[in-house]
This record gives structure tokens, C-alpha cells and sequence, in this order.
């Protein structure tokens, strides 16, 4: 009976976990492998007797140093950080008031309204960006962060209108109509109870569009032009690779420190981040 | 503090009409509980008096004002809802605070009528806790502290026992009734439970579709009930309805069906007349319905096979049959009979009804 347990709890669980944690994990460590590598062990050849693929003997901070020191890496970082946070601050306040008329405001066309909202969504960017184009240059936007702190929330917005709009399905709204006879003005009562309840959606909302917003690449890719302007996913990839050249240390140390922010975002909200996409409270 | 009137108020949604001209008049301090099946609109009503719904037609007054147009928070009224609505991000403290912060209290007598409230319900040693703390009767008691610390005109309460075990309800109510009997302030109570109803209300408002069938103290709902409905609808076990017909054996009026023959008491007779050859509903409540004695008078005296026996301790429910139709007795414990045995059962005159089979009216 328990061996039997035992032997399926490794068949059915802890075989498939590993591979599924080796398969997620292993980019992140060959990332960090080739940061660290020299050039010597880099440009080696696979036949080569001392190639060792899966470690280094000389680990080194070179191609880090490089990076930071000789690259406009450090400006592309804050680039991205502005950019991100502002793109999500301004689809933050629009999801939210969206997604709560939608959910609770009884209006003409309010389900219409929706669904036209959430297919602004499925339009896919590598179309967008075509009209939006000509609309940050009538604006002579370009090569500034404000062309894309005003193209994000074309996808940011629907993102969150539509999952703050299922969160607040989740609380009860009797909370809200006992706070408007308890004194409060419908805004009041949005501000003072379903805000404070929804925190863990509109954490994982926020979450996901600063995520949504680091990673972005095609509309900054286009709408970024001068090497000090441009995003880290567009400045690693345009600055070092130079032809048919690819500085892979410094290329791997980039996406490395790159994808830090991101993965220290996630670990600190991780707990309302979940709770933010599986419901809110009872009662 | 205030009285509430509703004139000819009427709420549609998209197809439904969900109220139907509704007239009410809820006295000063008076405990008026609305009571129905689901459906029927109480909570729509109650809702609109709350301010919650808009009105599609027709006017509320509370106190000597038009509250219409006026939002919720304006109409000085508390509410207590089915699911308690406590606020999950705040303290007890600061639940039942709420309401005193947002109209601007100063903080001294924020704490003492908090404090006030809390000893009322016995609840003093929960206000640090947050709502998810609290088990289903002490968020109860939460919620209706919320409400009563506020003084306001007039309590709303939708179904607010209906999440509490049997023996906390029970318990429950009687607390809000003497709650009531303490603060004398007028209270408008839904529910769709008939025992809460006629327990708690000084009057009751049966409702169905939408429309008032009768308002009356609880007592004169039971004895005199309007219609088939509320008769139906008042009182457990539900009263019996029989199908019969009027019959005239010179000069007496008789109610027959197969196996019964009971005479129309004298003082009914005059409005039964114009029934005769007619079919009739005959309604009596299985605790008129009492064992045959010697004494009884013949012609309202009938023979049932009885084909369940429920003890009850204090009392026995017979489940019988008369032709092809079922009959209930309430019955003395004493009485001693068993399944498949025939019983003669007597019915109590003045406690038959009448009601007419086309518009269910009593025929009184």
C-alpha cells in the first residue's frame, strides 16, 4: 500500500515536476553561464578537448563590467523603469475606474463596451503599430519615452479594465451599497471599501502590466531611434549585436540584469499576485 | 421616530414587473415584517425604500419627507443585510464606526456610542477582531450593531437570519425582538420564513407577485386570512384545502365531497348561498381538526384512514385520507392510532373557510 503510494507519487509527481522545473530553469542558467564566461571559453569550438558547455573553470565579471562601463546599458535600465511605471500607473487609474463602471454601473451598451474593450486587445501590435506610427509622428513624439508611455496603455488598458472588472465581480456589492447607506457617495464608497478589498487585484493587475510594459519590444524597437534612448530587450539586442557579430557575454549579462527587476517585483507580491487572479473575500 | 409611507409604488425591470402598486402605511416605532415566496418583490421593496433600486413609479415617505430622489445616505436609515456585508479590511471597532465617521462624529462620541452598541449586543470583547475572526452569529450581532449605533429613522432588515443554524435563528429572533421593544424604532424586516414573520412583526405584509395580497397583525392573518394564498402561506403545517361542492338539504347548507359531508355553520350561510351546486374550496387548519368525541354533532364529524402517524411529542400529526384527497390533523398526544386505521375526525365550526375557486378569495 505505501510503496505503491510512494512509487506513484514519483511518477506521477516528482519526475514530471523536475523536468518541468529543469526545462524553466535551464535558460535562466545558461544566461548566467555565459555572463560569467570568458571570452577565451566562449569562442571556443564545441570539438575543442577542454570545452566544458555546462560550467566555467574561469568565472568572470568582465562582460558585466563591459556592459555597464562601455555600453549605455545603465540609461537603457532607467529608460525601461520610467517607462514601465509611468505606462502602468496611467492604465492602473484607467483599468480601474473602467473595470469598476463595467462590472457594477448599470448603463446603456455597458456589455457592448466590454467586449469592444477586450478585442482592442486580441488586435495584434505588429498591426497597431502601423496607424500608431503616424500618430506619434503627427505628434512629433518620436525617440522620446512618451511615444511609448502613450502606445502601452493601448494594451495595458484592456489588460487591466478586464481583470480589475473580474475582481470586483468577486465582491459582494452589498459591501458597497450598506457603505452609501452608511453615509458614503458611490465614489466614496469605491474609494473607502472596494479599493482597500480589491489591493491584491489591482496588485496583480499592476504586476502584470509593469511586466507587460519591461518586456515590451516591438513598439520600442520602432518608435526608439538614438542608442541612449532605447529600452534594455531593444538596446541589448540593436547595440550588441553588431552585424553579424553577437557579444554574447555582455548580451547574457544584459538580459540577466534585465530580467532582475521583474523577477524581484514578483517575489515580493507573489502572495497577493495569487489571490489577485484566483478571488477575494468571503463575507 | 418616523413613519414610512409607500404610495403606488411600482419597480419594473427590462420584462418583469416586479412591484405592483404598492400601498403601505408603517406606523411610527412599528415592526412590519414583508413576507413571501422568493419572487414576490419584498426585497425589491425594501430596496427601493433603501435607495437603493430606482423607483419606476409611484412615491416613499419617511418621516414627513419624499425620499425619491434622495441617495441612500440621505434618508437616514440602517440596513442589515443576508450576508452581513462587514467590511473584511476593517475592525469591528471600525465597522460599526463607519457610518458615525462618514457623517462627521466627533471622536469622543463615536467611542461611546460604539461602546454603547457593543455592550447591547454582548459583543465588547470582539471589537479588535476583523469580520473573518467572527463565527456566523457574532458577525450577525456585528452587523446589526452597525446599524443600531447610527439612531437612525428607520431599520431595513433583508432575510438576516436566513445564514444562521436553526437554533441561532431562533435565538436571534428573539433578540432583535427585544432589541425592537428596547430602541422603538420603526423597522421594515424581510423574509420569506412565515414562523420569523409572525413572531417578529406587530404587522405583516404577504406578498406574491409583486402584490400585496394582506396586511394584518399576525393573529388576524391566521384566523382571517384574505385569500387562498396567504392562508396557504401562513401557518405550519399549511391548512388543508378540500375540494367540495355546496349542497342544500332543505334549508341546510352542506360542503360535500366524497367521504365528507359537514354542514355550512348558520352565520356562513347567507354569503354560501349563492355557491349552491357550486364548487368551493373548504379550508381548515389541521389543528381544527380535532378526534371525534360522543358529544360531537354528527354532520360535522367524517371518517379518515390515517396513512402517517407523526409524533411530535407535544402534539401528533395525522396524515389522513378523505376519497382522493389528504387531510392533516394536529391531534392531542393522547391520541392513540396507528397507520392503515380509520379515525373520525371533528371540525371546529367557526374555524372552517370558505374560498371562492375562481378568484380565491375568502368567502367570508
Amino acid at each position: 500500500m505505501v510503496i505503491e503510494q510512494r512509487w506513484k507519487r514519483w511518477v506521477y509527481f516528482y519526475i514530471p515536476l523536475t523536468v518541468f522545473i529543469i526545462g524553466t530553469l535551464f535558460p535562466f542558467y545558461w544566461m548566467l553561464i555565459t555572463a560569467i564566461r570568458p571570452d577565451a571559453e566562449l569562442y571556443r569550438s564545441w570539438r575543442a578537448a577542454t570545452n566544458t558547455p555546462f560550467w566555467t573553470l574561469h568565472p568572470t565579471l568582465a562582460h558585466v563590467q563591459d556592459l555597464l562601463a562601455r555600453t549605455t546599458f545603465p540609461r537603457w535600465l532607467w529608460n525601461t523603469f520610467f517607462i514601465a511605471i509611468v505606462s502602468t500607473g496611467i492604465s492602473l487609474v484607467c483599468g480601474l475606474l473602467a473595470g469598476y463602471a463595467l462590472a457594477r454601473l448599470r448603463f446603456p451598451m455597458a456589455g457592448a463596451l466590454g467586449t469592444s474593450i477586450f478585442v482592442t486587445y486580441l488586435v495584434p501590435p505588429t498591426l497597431l503599430f502601423i496607424p500608431l506610427a503616424d500618430i506619434i509622428r503627427d505628434f512629433h513624439l518620436g525617440n522620446t519615452p512618451w511615444a511609448l508611455i502613450l502606445t502601452y496603455p493601448t494594451f495595458l488598458i484592456p489588460f487591466c479594465t478586464w481583470l480589475m472588472m473580474g475582481y470586483f465581480k468577486t465582491i459582494p456589492k452589498e459591501l458597497e451599497e450598506c457603505a452609501r447607506i452608511d453615509g458614503a457617495t458611490r465614489f466614496g464608497a469605491m474609494v473607502r471599501i472596494i479599493f482597500p478589498i480589491a489591493i491584491p487585484g489591482i496588485l496583480s493587475a499592476g504586476i502584470f502590466a509593469f511586466t507587460l510594459s519591461w518586456n515590451e519590444f516591438i513598439y520600442a524597437l520602432i518608435f526608439l531611434s538614438s542608442p541612449e534612448r532605447k529600452t534594455v530587450p531593444v538596446g541589448v539586442v540593436s547595440e550588441l549585436i553588431r552585424g553579424d557579430i553577437y557579444f554574447w557575454g555582455q548580451l547574457m549579462a544584459g538580459a540577466l540584469l534585465g530580467s532582475i527587476p521583474v523577477a524581484l517585483v514578483y517575489s515580493f507580491f507573489v502572495e497577493y499576485y495569487v489571490t489577485g487572479l484566483t478571488g477575494s473575500v468571503k463575507g | 421616530m418616523a413613519q414610512v409611507v409607500l404610495k403606488d409604488l411600482n419597480k419594473k425591470f427590462d420584462e418583469v414587473h416586479a412591484v405592483k402598486d404598492v400601498n403601505l402605511h408603517i406606523r411610527d416605532k412599528e415592526f412590519m415584517v414583508l413576507v413571501g415566496p422568493s419572487g414576490c418583490g419584498k426585497s425589491t421593496t425594501l430596496r427601493m425604500v433603501a435607495g437603493l433600486e430606482e423607483i419606476t413609479s409611484g412615491e416613499i415617505h419617511i418621516g414627513d419627507r419624499l425620499v425619491n430622489d434622495l441617495p441612500p445616505k440621505d434618508r437616514d436609515i440602517a440596513m442589515v443585510f443576508q450576508n452581513y456585508a462587514l467590511y473584511p479590511h476593517m475592525t469591528v471597532y471600525d465597522n460599526m464606526a463607519f457610518g458615525l465617521k462618514m457623517r462627521k462624529f466627533p471622536k469622543p462620541e463615536i467611542e461611546t456610542r460604539v461602546k454603547e452598541a457593543a455592550t447591547l449586543l454582548g459583543i465588547q470583547e470582539l471589537l479588535k477582531r476583523k469580520p473573518r475572526q467572527l463565527s456566523g452569529g457574532q458577525r450577525q450581532r456585528v452587523a446589526v450593531g452597525r446599524a443600531i449605533v447610527r439612531h437612525p429613522q428607520v431599520f431595513l432588515f433583508d432575510e438576516p437570519l436566513s445564514n444562521l443554524d436553526a437554533k441561532l435563528r431562533v435565538q436571534m429572533r428573539v433578540e432583535l425582538k427585544r432589541l425592537h421593544n428596547r430602541l422603538e424604532t420603526t423597522a421594515i424586516y424581510v423574509t420569506h420564513d412565515q414562523v420569523e414573520a409572525m413572531t417578529l412583526g406587530d404587522r405583516v405584509v404577504v406578498m406574491k407577485d409583486g402584490l400585496v395580497h394582506q396586511v394584518g397583525e399576525p393573529m388576524e392573518l391566521y384566523s382571517k386570512p384574505r385569500n387562498k394564498f396567504v392562508a396557504g402561506f401562513i401557518g405550519s403545517p399549511a391548512m388543508n384545502f378540500i375540494d367540495t361542492t355546496i349542497s342544500d338539504a332543505s334549508g341546510i347548507l352542506y360542503a360535500e365531497t366524497a367521504g365528507l359531508r359537514v354542514r355550512v355553520p348558520a352565520e356562513r350561510a347567507p354569503r354560501l348561498a349563492a355557491y349552491k351546486g357550486q364548487a368551493v374550496t373548504l379550508g381548515i387548519r389541521p389543528e381544527d381538526l380535532q378526534e371525534a368525541t360522543g358529544s360531537d354533532p354528527q354532520d360535522l364529524v367524517f371518517e379518515t384512514l390515517v396513512e402517517v402517524v407523526e409524533p411530535l411529542g407535544s402534539e401528533i400529526l395525522l396524515d389522513t385520507r378523505v376519497g382522493n384527497q389528504t387531510v392533516v390533523a394536529r391531534v392531542d398526544p393522547t391520541v392513540r392510532t396507528k397507520h392503515h386505521q380509520k379515525i373520525r375526525l371533528a371540525f371546529i365550526p367557526d374555524r372552517i373557510h370558505f374560498f371562492d375557486n375562481k378568484t380565491d378569495e375568502a368567502v367570508a
